[in-house]
């Protein structure tokens, strides 16, 4: 099975050597830059030992550039995968089992978001440590708080609460 | 009573009253028990019915004097309010019930740092119904999440004041129509709740909207979003009231803030320019109706409140009534609201 996020497991020497994974999951086609920001919303510091490789602004036919993020030991829940399409509109996650991609699917975008991202309107309701989780309306162009209504277009990853 | 006033006074007494009673109950039926947070809540129908039983009410308030004896409401005010609270209170002793105020904030738990989650739902246990007025947006929507009595929101922040509109809204049917409107509003668009909810409601009428305000005090592109998003017919924003006063069928005016500006000189400098008095009416015409939610500081001069343009202390008035209609819609048990035989 050719599989994108194998290919660049060169066997050149001089290249940076990034392995297959035994069973977990490949999140590619993440836009150039992302990778770090869809780390942040799996939750992923690398304090808890996972074993994390990260591929940043690889040349790709599909993107110009692309980033993978290869997770061992784990397969992502539709929440995460959700929160995903919003900062990687683009990313296919592929799920590894014994080395092989046994599922592979396009994100699709929610039509809401809960938890994961806070409100950046210092007037929100949500961000005055009341017990609320916060809740986000996924429009095309970016999302909406469920409370105040503040849109947001541009930085959404800037709204993760990790 | 004002030719407007007149004209749809006829059209709501030619409608038949089978049509009126069926329209009201279907409101009812959905309002029932529900919460009121925001003016997009609304229909045209919606807006249309709460305003003829306003109407009905304001006519003769003793036909419902005693429909809701027993019941209380919960005022909830986290910022300083005089008509709103006033006529909340108002509205709902006409109705024969009383209120329990949780008082200024001063005085509350809320000084111990008690969370609004937990204010609402020990109020919860002591009144039939909320009414809340807070500094955060979206606190009004929060705060329905954990109650299961109907909460009005009396004011969010810079969010919704959909109550206040409903008043505002009879007001201009009133004196100059909800169809074919042209209307200006000027003053604080970026942070004024009355705004953001008066114009979002508009947008169900003919009207066409032009707002007025020095740049920093735009509409906020949120609000502007939803008005592009319901298709309004016209909206157009203005940093000056001299180009389309002469077109204007309503005036609404809003405060501007000092508390909104760096410093003294700057607030005196944009204030000063969106000021009415009697030399600002010469281009406007003899049919201007202007409005003003109140307080009003300096941007309506008191030469203005004796003409016939002045309707903001009858628009203050009409709070009552439409929140009687209001409150009634949401409290009523009783299927044969605001008449007989509704069914």
């Amino acid at each position: 099975m050719s599989n994108d996020h194998d290919h660049h497991d060169g066997n050149d020497e001089h290249e940076l050597r990034v392995s297959k994974i035994r069973d977990g999951t490949v999140i590619d086609h993440v836009r150039g830059g992302q990778a770090l920001n869809v780390l942040a919303i799996l939750g992923i510091d690398g304090s808890d030992g996972e074993e994390v490789s990260v591929g940043m602004n690889v040349p790709s036919d599909r993107l110009a550039r692309k980033d993978i993020v290869k997770v061992e030991g784990r397969e992502l829940s539709q929440d995460e995968v959700d929160v995903l399409s919003l900062i990687a509109p683009d990313a296919t996650i592929n799920i590894v089992r014994d080395f092989d991609v046994v599922e592979k699917h396009r994100v699709e975008r929610p039509d809401v978001v809960d938890g994961v991202l806070s409100c950046p309107n210092a007037g929100c309701i949500t961000t005055s440590g009341e017990p609320v989780t916060s809740r986000f309306a996924v429009l095309e162009d970016g999302v909406r708080c469920g409370y105040c209504g503040t849109i947001v277009r541009e930085e959404i990853a800037s709204l993760i609460d990790t | 009573m004002s030719r407007a006033r007149f004209a749809s006074r006829v059209n709501w007494l030619a409608a038949s009253n089978g049509e009126i009673q069926g329209a009201r109950h279907s409101l009812h039926e959905r309002m029932r028990h529900d919460h009121l947070i925001t003016s997009k809540q609304f229909s045209r129908a919606d807006i249309e019915t709460v305003l003829d039983y306003a109407a009905e009410i304001d006519a003769d308030p003793s036909a419902v004097a005693d429909r809701h004896a027993g019941t209380l409401l919960g005022l909830l005010f986290f910022e300083p309010s005089t008509r709103t609270k006033m006529s909340f209170e108002t509205a709902m002793k006409r109705l024969g019930g009383d209120v329990v105020d949780m008082g200024s904030i001063e005085s509350s738990s809320v000084k111990k740092g008690e969370t609004l989650a937990d204010t609402v739902r020990v109020i919860e246990g002591y009144a039939d119904a909320l009414v809340l007025r807070h500094p955060k947006e979206g606190a009004a929507t929060m705060a329905s999440e954990f109650v299961d009595v109907p909460l009005v929101n009396a004011g969010d922040g810079a969010g919704q004041h959909p109550t206040q509109t409903m008043l505002d809204l009879y007001t201009i049917r009133e004196n100059a129509g909800l169809d074919d409107l042209t209307i200006g509003i000027m003053g604080d668009l970026k942070y004024g709740r009355t705004v953001h909810s008066l114009a979002y409601a508009l947008t169900n009428f003919d009207a066409h909207q032009h707002f007025i305000s020095p740049e920093s005090l735009q509409l906020p592109r949120e609000v502007v979003y939803d008005l592009h998003q319901q298709d309004a017919p016209g909206i157009r924003e203005h940093d000056s009231l001299e180009e389309v006063l002469p077109s204007l069928d309503v005036l609404y005016v809003t405060r501007i803030q000092r508390e909104r500006f760096p410093d003294e000189n700057e607030y005196q400098k944009v204030a000063g320019e969106y000021q009415i008095d009697s030399d600002t009416l010469e281009a406007a015409s003899d049919d201007l109706t202007i409005m003003h939610p109140l307080p009003r500081v300096d941007e309506i001069a008191p030469e203005i409140d004796e003409t016939e343009h002045a309707a903001y202390f009858e628009q203050a008035h009409n709070g009552v009534p439409v929140r009687m209609a209001l409150l009634d819609l949401l409290l009523s048990d009783d299927k044969a609201i605001g008449g007989e035989g509704d069914e």
